[in-house]
This record gives structure tokens, C-alpha cells and sequence, in this order.
């Protein structure tokens, strides 16, 4: 292989890809044939950098320096300026939120520098699709040593020694799952990788499932994959046709003598598919509907026989596991909560993406310091933990550890690993709504708490935010959402109740506001506020009047402007444009107040928010 | 493609050992060329040029090469910085092909610097 001086890694995650990032790649490789220079330089797609929203992302190397928002006029300068002439293209580089300085390298950019990258550890650094970049990286060292060196006893000892916990749901050691299986007898036994949503390294994946079908002694894997998730399905396609070229996969894998192949099987998309019980229906050509547990898949799974069913970052944890040992997997994370954990990190906040971060790190360093604060101008109201059917924890408990023990305490999980926060523009009560439809829509239907459950839910949610609910209903949905919680089949509908519950007990001061005082200070919900304009702060510069979609804000320059109220159709497009804090939110009734009132707006506007406030 | 052993494993990850050098860092040497105008005129490129070659005839996986603007010495071009790690860099001035060369074959392999082409010890850095 020829040696390049220089190594462009260009992100060909799913958004840098939407982003451009292969026309980037053409014009790249057209710019350095032009001046003679594709021998000098290799320009690689690599997968997702998770610093997705800040795409195309493009890494050069050996400088480590990062470039974001690329676009293929771009690719000129970076040519010009960086591969010949070593100087960094300014305009492109990482811009430090507060101080808006450049930060040039990726090893000083805190939200790459504050990770603890393990199952993403080859994340921007190697082409997905090229099995040998991945063996260069001591990929399937950990299959060998599994295969040639260890019993299945000895790797379910190390996994179990490791402390690892699914990485999915509920968090059950990964090494007891495994160890039911192996002790349980029957003629076959299967793998399933649950929904490869993630974007790590397909050979990972690979790895983790050959090293547990040899713990298991499983002969067939399944992932589980979803068919919208196109760029996944095609890196997993070639990936395994390039391991079963090797002798990865299929029979007498590294001359071992062990036999196992993997089937990608395509899912339909269900959110309940996500529980593994109906996965496993789904697989058998079954509605995707979950079975009551016991029997476990350990002991009862694929055609009733005993099957292990793990995340794909559960199995990304394997390789590492086994080869570099038990105690190294521990020395980050906490007793209970070994290792790290992947993050979707969204919201609010100056960086979002995909991270990776020790097990045990508090929330507020994950905010602060990896997300880089809330976006100028916003403040801090709850952060949503463990994706779209989380508890909302707020700010008093911000210095907790992420572990599975202390989230659950707050009525939130680990869950799929999302993180997103909510700033004073967000609603609780709208976003537990939010949660609830979702539910209803994903509701399989077997059971009656979670199908009926979610819908009266739902209903009693539609009361609050729209003013016609009293203070009983509150106790109502507190004893509906223990009630689905406590009773529904799976974890759809266990789960789908934590964004209630935890809105009802750190945030019932909005339940009620929206109750009494048919008050949404967010302005969320359309028919709980009034948008008006301080007069004493307006400086008329006519920002609201422009973003208005109803031309219902009028006004002289650099005069106070004003709300019609007739036109007004709460859409806020005024109140977050402004910046100079003189859009206000008001209760609904002084939508009439003003409508009605012949007294300029600022004075009445200024009596009623002291009344309702009083 | 045919079925891997350990052994293989082994091999694929050696004949990589060089383009992750340069991606993660690590390189016990790296080499600097300036390439602002003024060297590209002196004849920078064919210098570049040259050491990859040589590199890649060589199979040297722990050296890494870069570029770098204009040093202020355009009189003195092309130039070029070697920092072996854990010693002071070392600055190479009016380089040619055959200058190059040498360079690699005593400095970088035999850890001599070759005085007579040694402009300075000292860096200045771009990034």
C-alpha cells in the first residue's frame, strides 16, 4: 500500500452524507488530480463522527485538524491553502461558542476531547467499508483469541467479571444472559443484534456476535436492522460478504473448527419491535407483538429455542472485553455501572451528536461541557433521559450520576441512549403529550393498559393544554400513569408513562398554571397565551413584523410596534426572533383584554401579568 | 480473497501500520516541507515529491510528512523541518532531490544530522 502524506477523512455517517459529503469526495479527488497530487493525498469516507449537526465533516490528518459545514466550493481553499500550503482554512474551522475562537484540532475541541471513546473508538478514523481497516485497528484479534484460546466458560467468566449491562433497556449483566443460554439444553440456539440504529463499525458487530455464538454455542445470528436505514443495511451487506470472503463467518472460522453465519433481517420499523420479545415474533414471520416473560429468550427465543438477544452496543462492548480483559473494562464507569455508554446528545445546546462518555459522568458535565452550554439566549429547564419515552429530570439534579441505578430513581432510564434538553421555549406538559401520541401510535394493541391506557392519556393531556382541565385530573393521571406502568406487557407502555410522571413531580407548578391561570409561559400551547410587546422595551426595529406569517405585528421605525390579536395565530416566530426581550408571553384571557380594550396595549398587558402573577 | 488465519490477521495490520501512523499520530518523525510560494517556485514540489517516494521505496511506516507556508527565509528555499521526537528540529535549506536524500538516509535512518545543509536548529509552527 502506498504512503500517503496526508489522509482526508471525510464523514460518510448518514447526515454527512444528506449533507454532500460524495460530491465533496468527487471534488476533492478532480481538485488533486488537477494539480498532480492524488498520490500525496487519500481522501477516505469514513462513518459517522456523531458531530452530525456540524456536517459534512471533514478531518485531515496527520494535522488533526477538523473542518465543518464543508461544501464542495470549499474543497478549492482546502486544496490550495492546507494540502500545499500547510495553513488551515479559518472560515471553516470549529468555532468556540461563547468566544466564538477557532479551535483548529480535534483533540481540543471539548466535544470530542471530554469522550471516552470505546465502541466508537474507530469513529472518523477508518473506512466502514473496508474490512482490512478494520483488522489493521486489531479488528478480530478478540474472535481469534475467543475462538482459538478460550472455552465458552472462560469468555462468559470475563464478560460476567466485566460487570457489562445490556446497553438496550433495562440494563440485565449480559454475562448471566449469556450463561442461561449456554446451560440450556436444546438442539440449536440462536444470536439476534437488536436494531443496528447505531452507526458503529459493522465489523464490530460482526465480532461481538461471532464471540457470543461461540459463548452460546449458537450456529445462526440475525440482526435486526431497520429498513429505513439505508446506508446501515448497505455497510452491513458488504461488510458481511467481506468477512465470509475471509472465512470470518460460515464454516471453521480461523481454522477453529467453529461454524457461524449472520442473516440481516429486515424490520418493519414498529417501535415495539424495539422490545425483544416481539422482535423475536417479528423474525418468525409473526406480528410484531411481545409475549410475556418468563420464559426469557435465554431459555425460550427463535422457534423455542434458547436465544441471546443483545443491542448492538451491547455487542460492540464484546471484542473490547475480551481483549483487553475484565478489570480494564471496569477502570471507567462505576461498580454497578461498568464502561461507557453511548449518547444521543440533542436540544437546546451548542453541540449535539452521537457520543460516547464514561458510565457515571454527571448529566451537567455532559451539558456543559460536551454539549457547550445551552444555545445563547435560552435557559436550562429539563433534560429528557433515555429517548422519546424518558423522564424530564430538572436543573436540582443536574450533578447526578448516569447510571442505571440513579436515572431510574428520577423516573427516567438509559434506555436508548438519548439525551435531550429543554430550554424555557419547551412545554412539559406538551412534550409529556408528545411522548403520549407517539405511544398511542405505537401501542401494539395487546394489552389493555398500555392500548386503552395511553389513549384516556392522551385525552387528559388534551384537557390540560387546552385550559379545560381542573386540578383533580392532575391526581388522575399521576394514578392512570402508575397503573400502565405497573401492568402493561412490555416496555412500551412501562416506559411510555416516565415522561408523565416526572412532569407531574418536578414540573406541577406548569400543570397548574396551565390549569388556573390557562397560562402556557412558554408558548406552547396555542390556546394558553398571548404574545404582546413591551413598549418600554421595543426599540422598533421591525424584526417581528418581518418574521410574522400573519403581517399581524405593526409599526412605525424605531417606534414600539404592536400585536394584532385578531390576526395573531401563536406560531412565536416574534417572540424568538426578538432580541431585545420585548416580545412577553401573557395568559389567554388578555387575548380578549386586548382585543376589547381601547387603553394602550403595555399598560394593560403590564396589569395583568401582575395580576395573574399576584 | 482466501480464508484468513491468525497469521493473516497479523499481516494485514502490518501493511496498514503506515497510513495509521498518520491518521493517529505517534510518528517518530516528522517532516515538514515548506510549501509557500516562494519554495513551490524554488522547486519545494519535486523535494516533496521525492522524499514520498524514497519513503515509499523504503517502506517507512513511522515517518509522517506535512506542509507548511512560508518560513520568511524565501531566499533560502526550499526548505524543510525534521523533528525526530524527543530531539530539537532541525531546519534544511536549499534543498534539491539529491540533498533530500541524503537527508533521509543519514538523519532519519542513521540519526545524523547532516550539518552541511542545516540552516538552524528551531521551529516555527503553522497549525
Amino acid at each position: 500500500m502506498d504512503k500517503y502524506r496526508c489522509n482526508v477523512m471525510l464523514c460518510g455517517g448518514t447526515g454527512c452524507s444528506a449533507g454532500g459529503s460524495l460530491k465533496i469526495k468527487e471534488a476533492l479527488q478532480q481538485g488533486l488530480k488537477e494539480r498532480g497530487m492524488e498520490d500525496e493525498v487519500n481522501i477516505q469516507l469514513t462513518s459517522c463522527n456523531g458531530f452530525c449537526p456540524q456536517g459534512p465533516i471533514m478531518i485531515i490528518y496527520p494535522d488533526d485538524v477538523l473542518y465543518q459545514k464543508v461544501s464542495p466550493k470549499d474543497v478549492t481553499a482546502i486544496i490550495e491553502e492546507h494540502l500545499i500550503k500547510g495553513r488551515p482554512v479559518e472560515r471553516l474551522l470549529y468555532k468556540e461558542p461563547a468566544k466564538k475562537q477557532s479551535i483548529p484540532t480535534v483533540k481540543d475541541i471539548p466535544f470530542f476531547n471530554k469522550q471516552v471513546l470505546r465502541a466508537l473508538k474507530n469513529k472518523g478514523l477508518i473506512d466502514p467499508e473496508n474490512i482490512d481497516e478494520y483488522i489493521a485497528r486489531d479488528g478480530y484479534q478478540a474472535a481469534a483469541k475467543a475462538l482459538l484460546e478460550m472455552t465458552p466458560e472462560e469468555i462468559i467468566e470475563v464478560v460476567k467479571d466485566s460487570g457489562l449491562r445490556g446497553r438496550g433497556g433495562a440494563g440485565a449483566l449480559t454475562g448471566m444472559k449469556w450463561q442461561i443460554c449456554a446451560q440450556s439444553k436444546a438442539p440449536e440456539k440462536f444470536i439476534v443484534c437488536n436494531r443496528s440504529i447505531i452507526e458503529v463499525e459493522p465489523h464490530l458487530i460482526l465480532e461481538g456476535m461471532i464471540i457470543g455464538a461461540r459463548a452460546i454455542g449458537a450456529s445462526q445470528g440475525y440482526i435486526y436492522v431497520r429498513s429505513g436505514a439505508p446506508i446501515i443495511i448497505e455497510r452491513l451487506k458488504k461488510a458481511l460478504t467481506q468477512a465470509r470472503e475471509y472465512g470470518l463467518l460460515g464454516e471453521n472460522i480461523l481454522e477453529s473448527g467453529f461454524n457461524f453465519d449472520i442473516e440481516l433481517f429486515m424490520s418493519s420499523d414498529e417501535f415495539v419491535c424495539g422490545e425483544e420479545t416481539a422482535l423475536l415474533m417479528s423474525i418468525q414471520s409473526m406480528r410484531g407483538m411481545p409475549t410475556p416473560r418468563p420464559p426469557f429468550p435465554a431459555e425460550k427465543g427463535l422457534w423455542d429455542m434458547p436465544t441471546v438477544i443483545n443491542t448492538v452496543e451491547t455487542f460492540a462492548n464484546i471484542p473490547l472485553i475480551i481483549q483487553n480483559g475484565a478489570q480494564w473494562f471496569r477502570s471507567v464507569g462505576t461498580e454497578k455501572s461498568a464502561g461507557t455508554k453511548i449518547f444521543s446528545l440533542s436540544g437546546a445546546l451548542n453541540n449535539t451528536g452521537l457520543i460516547e462518555v464514561p458510565m457515571g459522568i454527571t448529566l451537567k458535565s455532559i451539558i456543559d461541557d460536551i454539549g457547550g452550554g445551552l444555545i445563547k439566549g435560552r435557559r436550562f429547564k429539563a433534560v429528557q433521559v433515555g429517548g422519546s419515552t424518558g423522564g424530564y429530570i430538572p436543573e436540582q439534579y443536574l450533578d447526578v450520576p448516569v447510571t442505571y441505578e440513579d436515572v431510574t430513581q428520577l423516573d427516567a432510564i438509559i434506555g436508548s441512549g438519548g439525551i435531550a434538553v429543554l430550554s424555557d421555549l419547551n412545554c412539559m406538559v406538551s412534550s409529556a403529550k408528545f411522548t403520549i401520541e407517539f405511544a398511542v401510535d405505537e401501542s401494539c394493541g395487546k394489552c389493555p393498559p398500555c392500548r386503552i391506557g395511553t389513549s384516556v392519556m392522551l385525552e387528559l393531556l388534551n384537557k390540560v393544554t387546552t385550559g379545560t382541565a381542573t386540578e383533580e385530573d392532575i391526581d388522575l393521571m399521576e394514578d392512570l400513569a402508575f397503573d400502565i406502568k405497573t401492568t402493561s406487557l412490555c416496555g412500551l407502555g412501562q416506559t411510555a408513562m416516565n415522561p408523565v410522571l416526572s412532569t407531574i413531580r418536578f414540573f406541577r407548578e406548569e400543570y397548574l398554571e396551565h390549569i388556573n391561570d390557562k397560562w402556557c409561559k412558554a408558548g406552547v400551547c396555542k390556546e394558553l397565551c398571548t404574545f404582546y410587546i413591551d413598549k418600554e422595551k421595543c426599540i422598533g426595529c421591525g424584526a417581528c413584523a418581518r418574521i410574522c406569517p400573519k403581517k399581524a405585528i405593526s409599526g412605525e421605525k424605531k417606534k414600539p410596534h404592536q400585536i394584532d390579536q385578531s390576526s395573531c395565530i401563536q406560531c412565536r416566530s416574534c417572540y424568538e426572533t426578538c432580541k431585545f426581550n420585548a416580545l412577553k408571553i401573557g395568559p389567554r384571557r388578555m387575548r380578549e383584554e386586548l382585543m376589547n380594550s381601547d387603553i394602550p396595549e403595555n399598560s394593560t398587558a403590564e396589569e395583568s401579568s401582575k395580576e395573574v402573577a399576584g | 480473497m482466501p480464508r484468513l488465519t491468525v497469521e493473516d490477521l497479523k499481516r494485514i495490520k502490518e501493511q496498514h501500520k503506515a497510513a495509521f501512523t498518520v491518521r493517529e499520530g505517534g510518528a517518530r518523525v516528522k517532516i515538514t516541507v515548506h510549501m509557500g510560494t516562494c519554495g513551490i517556485a524554488a522547486g519545494a514540489r519535486r523535494v516533496m515529491e521525492t522524499l514520498l517516494s524514497e519513503i515509499n521505496r523504503q517502506g517507512l511506516t513511522d515517518v509522517i510528512v506535512t506542509t507548511s507556508g512560508c518560513a520568511g527565509l524565501c531566499s533560502k528555499e526550499p526548505m524543510a523541518t525534521v523533528e525526530v521526537s524527543k530531539e530539537a528540529p532541525v531546519k534544511y535549506v536549499q534543498l534539491d532531490e539529491e540533498k533530500i536524500k541524503r537527508i533521509l538516509l543519514e538523519h532519519i535512518n542513521q540519526g545524523k544530522v547532516v550539518e552541511e545543509f542545516a540552516l538552524v536548529t528551531g521551529n516555527e509552527t503553522a497549525i
